[in-house]
């Protein structure tokens, strides 16, 4: 298992003029929804109600909490198909869509949030609704790019020979989408998604509950509960909360990625039998006469319906490709003009925003400093710690499931309690950031280096053992080199995680202190909090350009180093 | 329009005229790849289309399926010139293309989905289909529960289960171990002949003379850089066909020289006036080749030796090609023999083969002493490879051209005139070897 998508466009794209445009159009629209007179519209009373911490509340605000993730996931899932369908499809929508994509992606998520919810709530006319919409759209962000990538990359390598297989047999775009292409896709699509469910719990978390211009507010959500039993120092809520939240976490692995899992193996393109991964609850819905009858009347019936109707629709027909491409422009232009139109509006904002980037800047040294620390300080101790347990197949099989669950887990809700005990032993936030962030984030590399471990070959651990190697001739010449492609994106995807994490690691609200570190991420945090439109522009700006630029000219060459030298054939 | 019926034998069904394909390289290039083919092929014909490897012949299947569109001329079907995929064609592929993901039953039914079937009729259609190819009973598996011989089947039923007009075949055995291909390919005659399918004609593209001479009622030899068609065999003998009758043999042993015959140089009207590429042959293959055929006494049948080593016109023409290009062996009426230098070659142990190697390739083979003088030329004695890999570049695709390049450095490292360092890409001059590479060097490299 690898995070294949978030890896892949670090690898082989090349950063150009288009890139630079489209920068330019995110952070117009940006400064377009930001300049929507930010925190002028004060939230209705019913967003502000404090959460109850009656036990009984528990099950009902998981509840709800779980939901927000699966609405996003469904908008994530339609978004990644649709995207990526588009972007491997036309060569026109993809020297747009791609570079596009790479950008959302290096936006921090809290950003998006913090841009989102002015807006939203303005429209709304600070209803609950905006909130909640904000809330999803934020858990959203933290899922659709990576998947997006996932189902680009897949429909982009669909295999040749299929592809004219399907051609020959005049298969409409439908057909072949769903016999061809989403199969193609399953995998990659299914693995991210378990990656980006896991990134979610982080951004729910702090997407409940949060500072809005002046108020506090707390969307009822298991996170809020947290929130609420941290500040009221309730202790038993907490530990509740805590217990139900990994109850949660553990149900939807079981009863969701398990199954999905077993299940997308049947799309495997190998041809070679392998052993398959089973799910417990995928057998018994296999085994279902129920499930197995709604099968038969209902849904088959249905695809088949589908997949008649739109075989009327011949492959190849598609209208006029000049027409078609004068549409794209006029409504490029259209789209254009209206960015622009509202840009102007926010070009007060965004001449503040300006007089703001040199402190920012500094600021983002700062925060690129903890990010490098936190995945440095994080590969010490899971690199060692990985391999150990990949080397050994019994704690391999404990290893991978509990290094997956504490991955998903929000790290952000220890973060009051740390800042407790940094307080105690009078250590500065600005170094006990870097341990915060690295709660979160440090679980990638562990999963990567593990799965690297695992994947080394066996004729390759029996030489190393017949010629005798160990110690540190033993790491230097078979450990590393083995597991570095791994390491490098174990470290990418931890690293992404690090810079979203910092908003919340440097800014640390507990009990009505608020601790903030000298960084980019408390820049962000407190201008969200205190409702500065343009130092939130200016903060997601340098964020998304430093995450740009450490891509390009730290993982990239890695990457390269890891693909040409260290690749293993297995 | 189902079996029995005889068909009048000079209806045209498929007509290929002046068809030529181009391909730009990313130096805007052209390189042709198909050149001036015109074909024309019956009713009730069963064509084959033979080549030594990367002719093009599978280009040449994707004109006709319309899966890629020529750059000049045209197909025609029943007299309609074709425009996109050709809807009475279906393909059989070398790889299988089997939807990992769907049955037996569902892979086969997939090809009905456009015809607007009933869910109902499409089953009985493919059960039939299934039945007649001998897969009764696998329905419900999954192709990787199959064995490859079964998923070729698969691939059969799926194909001929639209009962296209045209069945086109890609190599398709050539991914199956000899029982299974043998089986299969008689099971497929078998159809053919029997007409027990509607379909009206099949084109079999291989690299396989035998395969060929065994299916065909007439081959169609290409020659390589751009595809051309050498010649139009009939074979007439009639089915079954033993592969030990002599007029097979005499068949099989006249396409090999057609094939293997030096070809003049090219005309200078086409696209593509680039010198001849080198064949792809490792300096070790080479000497295997020598050592085998001067165990045969010098000499062998080129068809036998194909068939002795069980290896195809894809494996054997560049050895032989490599050969003959170095002087070591000669190729007449359809055999291969060693000249006097290939004696000696035989002959001489391996410090004295490496001499001998070393004055063939730096007379025979001007790419090489090419490289050798750009390196000599300079103070350090090396460069990077991209250097040689730009002007190989300018005549072939980057594909090839690295091909080119690594063939030249094997042959180089034997002869031990060039080295590579894999680490900083860059190719120098073997120290040993700096004083000229005509003299022949008095002290012997070091081994290793």
């Amino acid at each position: 298992m690898s995070w294949v998508a978030r890896t892949e466009n670090v690898r082989q794209r090349r950063f150009g003029w288009p890139d630079v445009f489209l920068l330019l159009f995110v952070l117009a629209i940006l400064a377009a929804l930001l300049s929507v007179s930010h925190g002028e519209v004060a939230p209705r009373p019913d967003v502000l109600v404090p959460v109850n911490l009656a036990p009984s509340a528990l099950p009902g605000d998981a509840l709800r909490s779980l939901a927000r993730i699966f609405i996003a996931f469904a908008f994530s899932l339609i978004f990644s198909i649709a995207y990526g369908y588009a972007a491997a499809r036309s060569a026109l929508l993809r020297r747009l869509l791609i570079p596009l994509l790479d950008i959302l992606q290096s936006v921090p998520v809290l950003g998006f949030l913090a841009a989102s919810v002015t807006f939203l709530v303005a429209l709304t006319r600070g209803s609950v609704l905006g909130f909640e919409i904000a809330a999803v759209f934020a858990i959203f962000t933290a899922q659709a790019w990576n998947m997006t990538f996932a189902v680009y990359h897949s429909l982009a390598t669909v295999p040749r020979d299929l592809n004219e297989a399907s051609d020959l047999m005049c298969l409409s775009p439908w057909a072949k989408l769903t016999h061809l292409e989403l199969p193609t896709a399953a995998i990659p699509l299914v693995l991210n998604s378990m990656l980006s469910f896991g990134a979610s719990w982080f951004f729910l978390y702090a997407s409940e509950s949060f500072e809005y211009a002046g108020h506090t507010v707390r969307l009822p959500g298991i996170g809020s509960y947290i929130f609420a039993a941290q500040e009221a120092g309730n202790t038993r809520a907490m530990l509740l909360a805590l217990g139900a939240m990994v109850v949660l976490i553990i149900v939807v692995d079981q009863l969701f990625w398990r199954p999905a899992i077993a299940w997308a193996h049947k799309f495997k393109l190998e041809q070679t039998p392998s052993p398959d991964p089973s799910s417990f609850v995928l057998t018994v819905l296999r085994r279902s006469a129920i499930v197995g009858a709604m099968e038969e009347h209902i849904a088959i019936p249905i695809l088949n319906w589908i997949d008649r109707v739109m075989a009327r629709r011949r492959p190849g027909s598609g209208a006029g490709g000049s027409a078609v491409r004068l549409a794209w422009v006029v409504f490029a232009l259209i789209l254009a003009a209206v960015v622009v139109a509202t840009a102007r509006g926010a070009q007060p904002l965004v001449a503040r925003g300006v007089t703001l980037l040199p402190h920012a800047l500094l600021l983002g040294l700062a925060t690129l400093g903890r990010v490098l620390a936190s995945v440095v300080l994080g590969a010490a101790w899971t690199v060692p710690v990985g391999v150990a347990i990949g080397l050994s197949p019994k704690a391999a099989r404990w290893g991978e499931p509990i290094s997956q669950i504490a991955a998903s887990f929000p790290a952000n809700i220890a973060f009051p309690f740390a800042l407790a005990l940094f307080l105690d032993i009078g250590l500065s936030l600005n170094i006990g950031a870097i341990p915060l962030m690295m709660l979160g984030t440090q679980w990638y590399i562990l999963f990567n280096v593990m799965a690297g471990t695992i994947a080394i070959p066996a004729d390759m651990k029996e030489a190393a053992r017949v010629f005798g190697l160990k110690g540190v001739a033993f790491w230097r010449n078979l450990i590393l080199p083995a597991i570095f492609p791994s390491l490098v994106t174990g470290g990418i995807t931890a690293a992404g995680g690090a810079w979203n994490a910092s908003i919340v690691a440097e800014f640390v609200t507990w009990a009505h202190h608020t601790v903030a570190a000298q960084g980019l991420g408390a820049m962000i945090a407190e201008a969200s909090a205190t409702g500065n439109g343009a130092a939130i522009l200016t903060g997601v700006v340098v964020m998304s350009a430093l995450v740009v630029a450490m891509n390009r000219f730290i993982w990239r060459p890695l990457y390269a180093l890891a693909e040409t030298r260290f690749h293993v054939e297995a | 329009m189902k079996g029995g019926r005889i068909l009048p034998a000079d209806v045209t069904i498929l007509s290929l005229s002046h068809i030529s394909k181009d391909y730009t390289m990313p130096g805007g290039i052209p390189v042709r790849v198909l050149d001036d083919i015109s074909v024309t092929v019956g009713e009730g014909e069963f064509l084959a289309v033979l080549g030594p490897s990367g002719s093009g012949k599978s280009t040449l299947l994707r004109v006709i399926a319309g899966l890629v569109a020529p750059s000049a001329g045209a197909v025609t079907y029943r007299k309609t010139p074709i425009v996109g995929v050709n809807p009475h064609v279906a393909m059989v592929f070398q790889s299988f293309a089997l939807f990992p993901w769907l049955t037996v039953q569902e892979n086969v039914e997939l090809g009905l989905l456009t015809q607007g079937l009933a869910p109902r009729e499409r089953h009985e259609k493919a059960i039939a289909v299934i039945d007649m190819i001998g897969l009764d009973g696998f329905e419900g598996a999954y192709p990787k529960e199959l064995s490859g011989g079964m998923r070729q089947r698969v691939g059969f039923a799926r194909a001929l289960v639209v009962e296209p007009d045209v069945l086109l075949m890609d190599e398709p055995f050539s991914a199956l171990d000899v029982l299974t291909a043998e089986s299969l390919r008689r099971d497929l005659l078998d159809l053919w002949i029997e007409r027990r399918i509607p379909t009206k004609a099949v084109i079999v593209v291989t690299h396989s003379i035998e395969e060929a001479v065994y299916l065909a009622d007439r081959a169609i030899i290409l020659s390589r850089d751009p595809a051309r068609v050498i010649a139009q065999v009939p074979i007439t003998l009639p089915h079954w066909r033993e592969r030990d009758d002599v007029r097979f043999v005499r068949i099989v042993d006249d396409i090999y020289q057609l094939l293997t015959a030096r070809r003049p140089e090219a005309s200078a009207s086409a696209v593509s006036r680039r010198p001849p590429p080198i064949p792809t042959v490792r300096a070790g293959s080479l000497t295997g080749f020598v050592e085998l055929l001067d165990d045969l006494e010098g000499r062998a049948d080129l068809s036998r030796l194909g068939d002795e080593l069980s290896m195809d016109l894809g494996d054997l023409l560049p050895l032989v090609e490599t050969m003959e290009l170095l002087g070591l062996a000669g190729v007449k009426e359809g055999a291969v023999a060693l000249t006097p230098d290939g004696r000696a070659f035989a002959a001489a142990d391996v410090l004295r083969r490496k001499e001998i190697f070393r004055d063939r390739v730096m007379e025979h083979v001007p790419a090489l002493t090419h490289i050798v003088q750009v390196l000599q030329g300079k103070r350090d004695g090396r460069m990077n490879k991209e250097f040689f890999l730009d002007l190989f570049e300018r005549t072939y695709s980057p594909e090839d051209s690295e091909k080119q390049l690594h063939t030249l450095i094997d042959w180089g490292r034997y002869a031990e005139v060039l080295a590579y360092d894999q680490e900083s890409g860059q190719v120098y001059l073997e120290e040993e070897q700096g004083t000229g590479a005509a003299d022949p060097p008095d002290g012997g490299p070091v081994g290793g």
